[in-house]
């Protein structure tokens, strides 16, 4: 398909606000996700509802919020001007931040789901044979669950593409800079004669996203072809 | 005494109290199931804590309640054997027969994997996954990963359970002939009394 190079601009810009997102968040949500499949501490429903709240929050909230806290005088964004010289307000770096507290609660869900497909019984054996805690979960737990770690990071990145509300509230929708696929599709709309655009760039969306969605249930049943059990699996959706 | 246990097991809202004291050799404990027989093994090896009590394997105490004393299983060196193998279904028949084996001090390596799949037969499925192993093969991996992981002693839990009468011969072979090549230790848990009569050197009813 032919895109303009402003659209290609758009569909570039998307990529790295996504993939920024999903990179820097998935530590968290790993880590998010195995106090919520292992952790046995008081307070782990309040954090799974807390987890979830971007779910089901209007992403506008979320951006408001995001607005007070990063703005200048705001008591993190005044912080990160004072001593680091930098504010995420309008830049593409808010734009991601924003992409990745609205992918968090889809990621933490599939991580969590694979780890909790991990047979226990096979950590305790590479505990008999030898292996400490952190070499169990290096050499048994992790690469039993990574293909679910890769389909939830993939279903992030489709979420987070087509993140609208919080980015618009939070960074605005400035070319070149904040304006991801959503944005500039409603841009296009908003001015005569952008119908062709918004045509280009929903296809552009639709094969994005459907591409992210079967990859990320081939790779969630991948991990159930492997289980001592067979079958299971993490489905996500 | 090759296995000194003497333990109260709480599991299910009930508590067993297990006593052991096994000669060198081949112990055998058995019993109706859910009298806490595996659970006995899960404490020896260090997965299971017991409530009192004290373990020690050839001197070397493992467990004991009142002196503080509780070594995590990666330092006890059981070979266990489950009942289900729990073969790693990530890795290759080589790299599970050589997990342990990595994670052994060098100086306690005994046995080179030539060896033991030598002894057990299983040098052909080295580059195999475990889900396409029958069982009996999946057995002898199993066996051989216990093996090669440099152990004191082995923790054996139903090893004639799911096997045929013929097979049950051969893998009753193979054990004794374990006890007699790597002198180690064995705990073994079975149902099956006339088999087990036969094999252990001594037998402990719970």
């Amino acid at each position: 398909m032919l895109l303009s190079a402003q659209e290609w601009g758009v569909v570039a810009l998307s990529a790295k606000v996504s993939g920024v997102a999903i990179l820097g968040v998935l530590p968290i949500a790993f880590a998010l996700a195995w106090a919520l499949a292992r952790g046995r501490f008081r307070g782990r429903l309040v954090l799974d509802a807390v987890v979830h709240l971007p779910l089901v929050l209007p992403p506008v909230v979320i951006g408001w919020m995001l607005l007070v806290a990063f703005a200048p005088a705001g008591p993190v964004g005044g912080w990160l001007w004072r001593t680091l010289g930098v504010t995420l307000l309008f830049r593409w770096t808010g734009a991601a931040l924003a992409a990745a507290i609205m992918a968090l609660p889809l990621m933490v869900r599939a991580i969590r789901l694979s780890l909790e497909a991990v047979d226990p019984r096979l950590e305790q054996a590479a505990r008999t044979l030898g292996a400490g805690p952190w070499a169990t979960f290096r050499q048994v737990t992790l690469p039993l669950c990574a293909p679910g770690m890769l389909a939830g990071a993939v279903l992030g990145f489709a979420r987070s593409l087509g993140e609208f509300g919080a980015t618009i509230t939070f960074v605005s929708n400035i070319p070149g800079e904040t304006q991801t696929l959503p944005l500039a599709i409603y841009a296009a709309l908003q001015v005569p004669g952008g119908e062709a655009t918004v045509w280009r760039l929903a296809v552009v969306a639709v094969v994005l996203s459907l591409l992210a969605l079967v990859g990320s249930e081939w790779l969630a049943r991948r991990q159930g072809g492997v289980g001592l059990q067979g079958g299971g699996g993490a489905h996500v959706l | 005494m090759s296995f000194d246990i003497d333990i109260v097991l709480a599991r299910g809202g009930r508590e067993f109290a297990v006593r052991v004291a096994g000669g060198p050799g081949i112990t055998a404990l058995v019993g109706p199931s859910g009298q806490g027989k595996t659970s006995t093994l899960d404490a020896v090896a260090g997965l299971l804590r017991p409530r009192s009590g004290r373990i020690a394997v050839d001197g070397a105490v493992l467990f004991d309640a009142a002196g503080g004393i509780d070594l995590p299983p990666q330092v006890r060196a059981a070979g266990y054997v489950f009942q289900d193998l729990r073969l790693f279904p990530h890795l290759s028949v080589r790299d599970n027969l050589l997990f342990g084996w990595r994670h052994a001090p060098a100086e306690r390596r005994t046995l080179t994997l030539e060896e033991v799949t030598g002894f057990l037969d299983i040098t052909p499925l080295l580059g195999r996954r475990p889900h396409t192993l029958s069982g009996g093969e999946a057995q002898r991996v199993a066996i051989g990963r216990a093996l090669l992981s440099a152990p004191r002693f082995l923790l054996m839990d139903e090893p004639l359970t799911a096997l045929d009468p013929a097979r049950r011969e051969g893998v009753i072979a193979l054990i004794a002939r374990i006890r007699d090549a790597f002198a180690l230790p064995v705990l073994l848990v079975s149902h099956q009394q006339q088999d087990v009569a036969r094999l252990a050197d001594a037998v402990v009813e719970i």
